[in-house]
């Protein structure tokens, strides 16, 4: 699940200061998961802008829809609507979702309500970690499942790299040594010879160092 | 801004098990409290949305009092407590949006603490006093908001 954060009010009230009417739009999947830009979230920022647009003397409409999916046009449609009807939308996807938005209406302005952080899993009640940084060549099955490029400081393929203390990371004493969970995971599965393997540098520009990344299935193209 | 005058709005959600029974204890006893004060009754102040709190600011509530039990005494066992942490993050968001934090205030008050009630009332219409009435409704900005335009235009779809 992709997670994100709300950006703070003044923020995305500067954006919108020039129009007259915003639409604030939700999307009903990851980040709503992550409490950050489902239908709730949608209503409390709008609520915040209103009451930032009085405070400083503007009358901006603050207008509120969700939509199932932002990053896919199918939904973009049902909100096609509401979003002509406004001056600019203020997105509370993900990064995807604010730029499917701004492709899909060339003519609206278009402003990024959250700042997308990850790709993780929600660890506890209101705790979210990051899991995977989308290297595009997974490792995992080799690490027993746990990802050292992701969960290691130094993203290291042949670790562990000899610094951490009491199973915690060097860098950060608030994060579990990755290695040593591989460690101990590779053990418990009785694989522990997996470590032992020498894996040559990673292919980062299979990665984002290689520019924005595309995936074409000829299988399903029409 | 601090007019004599200034009768400030407080909207005092009550949890039903307590403060709503000490506001009622209160009025037996015939103690006074300032007349600014709506009591609303909740089923519990955990049941109370992040909405309720920044439409009651947004549509023009001076301060807004949430009165739940005792920590600890909650009829649902913890719901006070989440109300306490959404609270605490409400008062955030309103202070980004300019409204000041401490327009918003929990206090815990059991079904006997009528007294301890209205003290909380009159400190809180004593504070928002201070503050003044709520910012966004300025003069200049016309004496009442047009409900209609905040209304939302379509629910989830």
């Amino acid at each position: 699940m992709i997670v994100a954060q709300r950006k703070k009010i003044p923020e995305i009230f500067d954006a919108i200061q020039e129009h007259k009417s915003v639409l604030v739009l939700g999307c009903g999947t990851c980040v709503t998961v992550c409490l950050a830009g489902g239908e709730r979230e949608v209503s409390i920022i709008s609520s915040a802008l209103r009451i930032a647009s009085r405070k400083a003397n503007k009358k901006i409409k603050v207008n509120e829809f969700t939509i199932e999916r932002q990053c896919d046009n199918v939904f973009i449609e049902s909100a096609s609507e509401e979003i002509k009807k406004n001056d600019a939308v203020i997105s509370l996807g993900c990064g995807a979702g604010v730029q499917a938005i701004a492709e899909r209406f060339p003519d609206t302005p278009v402003y990024a309500g959250l700042n997308t952080a990850f790709l993780g899993i929600l660890e506890s009640r209101g705790v979210w970690t990051e899991k995977c940084m989308q290297c595009g060549e997974c490792v995992l099955s080799d690490f027993g499942g746990i990802c050292p490029v992701t969960r290691c400081a130094k993203h290291m393929l042949n670790g562990p790299c000899g610094g951490s203390r009491e199973d915690r990371c060097e860098i950060n004493a608030d994060q579990p040594c990755a290695w040593q969970l591989i460690y101990k995971r590779l053990k418990t599965i009785d694989q522990l010879d997996k470590i032992a393997k020498q894996h040559p540098m990673k292919d980062w520009s299979k990665s984002i160092d290689g520019g924005s990344r595309t995936i074409i299935r000829e299988d399903h193209r029409i | 801004m601090n007019d004599k005058t200034f009768e400030p709005k407080i909207i005092a959600f009550c949890c039903h098990f307590c403060a709503y029974a000490s506001a009622d204890l209160a009025g037996s006893m015939r103690l006074q409290y300032p007349s600014g004060v709506r009591i609303i009754r909740t089923p519990c102040t955990g049941r109370l949305e992040v909405d309720y709190y920044m439409r009651a600011f947004e549509k023009g509530a001076d301060g807004v009092l949430v009165a739940g039990c005792l920590e600890g005494g909650c009829h649902y066992i913890e719901g006070n407590l989440f109300a306490k942490k959404r609270v605490s993050a409400i008062r955030d968001i309103l202070q980004e949006s300019g409204i000041e934090k401490e327009r918003l205030r929990m206090v815990n008050i059991s079904a006997a603490m009528a007294t301890n009630l209205v003290d909380a009332i009159n400190d809180m219409v004593n504070i928002v006093k201070e503050l003044g009435p709520n910012p966004i409704y300025k003069p200049s900005n016309g004496p009442e908001i047009e409900f209609n335009e905040f209304e939302t235009l379509n629910s989830h779809k």
